[in-house]
């Protein structure tokens, strides 16, 4: 419990360490590392794209970001959406950030910026914006609205408050699983020699990891629920 | 007994029956999801990607409960405002 000096032991979040203010801006931890990360992956990228190669001699680096790139498209496609590339910047954005916010937590020193429910609620409400705006360009507007009355107009609170529950539970799950093992870690430091915690930390490295993957995928599930109402009772799909 | 100790009492004990009583349904849960996931495998091999995508997809959905719980039981032992409030009424008294 928060003791009577007012510093809790552990910290619930990397949101409380601040590193600069100035009246109403706090520049807290979560958003120096997000910024951090947002300039690793951009000039990483940029690095490694400068000089692109089409033949079968190509820089590593470049091999690894192509591996990536057509894994995810191909994970896009299992879902069931028929042109990933058109998805391919949001989702593959959403896998990258997470996977490498979850991943860095390697670096001493590093709090991931998804350990802390803005960030996450901040992704998820993306998710959440981006899903009507998908369906909306994939199928029209009053015919995307119609889709909240299926089965029967019943249905329509329902659907409304199921949007609302999946957007609250990616960023819970994601919030929750980050917290909980840079926690764990914080905890078995105290307490004992330096091989638990290790395995821990590798434990928490496969979960960063299964919950990146699990962000993106669930989010190409619910793009996929509001595009793919699109084949005409006959059968004839107006996909390209 | 005064309030604050009953505050304290009550949060104690509340964050370690949710942590306790919500993670045993999951961990049924991920049991049954990976033996079921397991036998099917065993069924049939060669779809061996496509059920281990899923059954790590199942498991994240299953494991969000047992995070839930987990996020309550840390609100009430580290965010607690009821705690905060009579902490901070204190130094008044």
């Amino acid at each position: 419990m928060q003791a009577a000096r007012g510093k809790p032991a552990v910290r619930l979040s990397s949101d409380e360490v601040i590193f600069w203010q100035s009246g109403v801006f706090k520049l807290n931890a979560t958003i120096v590392y997000t910024w951090g990360l947002m300039l690793t992956l951009t000039v990483g990228s940029m690095l490694v794209t400068r000089r692109l190669s089409l033949g079968l001699h190509r820089s590593r680096w470049q091999n690894l970001l192509e591996i990536v790139t057509t894994g995810i498209e191909s994970q896009i496609a299992d879902v069931g959406l028929r042109r990933p590339r058109k998805y391919l910047g949001f989702l593959g954005t959403l896998f990258l950030f997470v996977a490498t916010a979850n991943l860095f937590t390697i670096i001493p020193g590093y709090d991931p910026p998804t350990g802390s429910l803005s960030t996450t609620a901040a992704l998820a409400l993306s998710v959440f914006v981006a899903v009507p705006l998908y369906g909306i360009a994939d199928q029209g507007l009053l015919r995307y609205l119609k889709t909240y009355a299926e089965p029967t107009i019943i249905m329509l609170p329902f659907n409304i408050i199921s949007e609302l529950s999946r957007t609250l539970a990616l960023a819970v799950r994601l919030f929750g699983n980050m917290m909980s093992g840079s926690m764990i870690l914080a905890i078995l430091l105290t307490v004992t020699p330096f091989i638990f915690p290790i395995v821990m930390s590798a434990l928490g490295l496969l979960t960063g990891m299964v919950q990146a993957y699990i962000f993106s995928m669930l989010a190409a599930v619910y793009i996929a629920a509001a595009t793919s109402d699109r084949e005409s009772p006959s059968g004839a799909s107006d996909e390209a | 007994m005064d309030s604050a100790t009953l505050i304290a009492i009550a949060s104690i004990v509340t964050a370690g029956l949710t942590i306790a009583l919500g993670s045993i349904g999951p961990a049924l849960g991920e049991g049954r999801a990976v033996a079921t996931a397991l036998s099917s495998l065993a069924q049939q091999p060669d779809a061996a990607t496509t059920i281990t995508r899923t059954l790590f997809v199942g498991l994240a959905m299953i494991e969000s409960i047992a995070i839930y719980c987990f996020v309550v039981s840390m609100i009430l032992i580290f965010a607690n405002p009821f705690w905060t409030h009579v902490i901070a009424e204190a130094p008044g008294k």
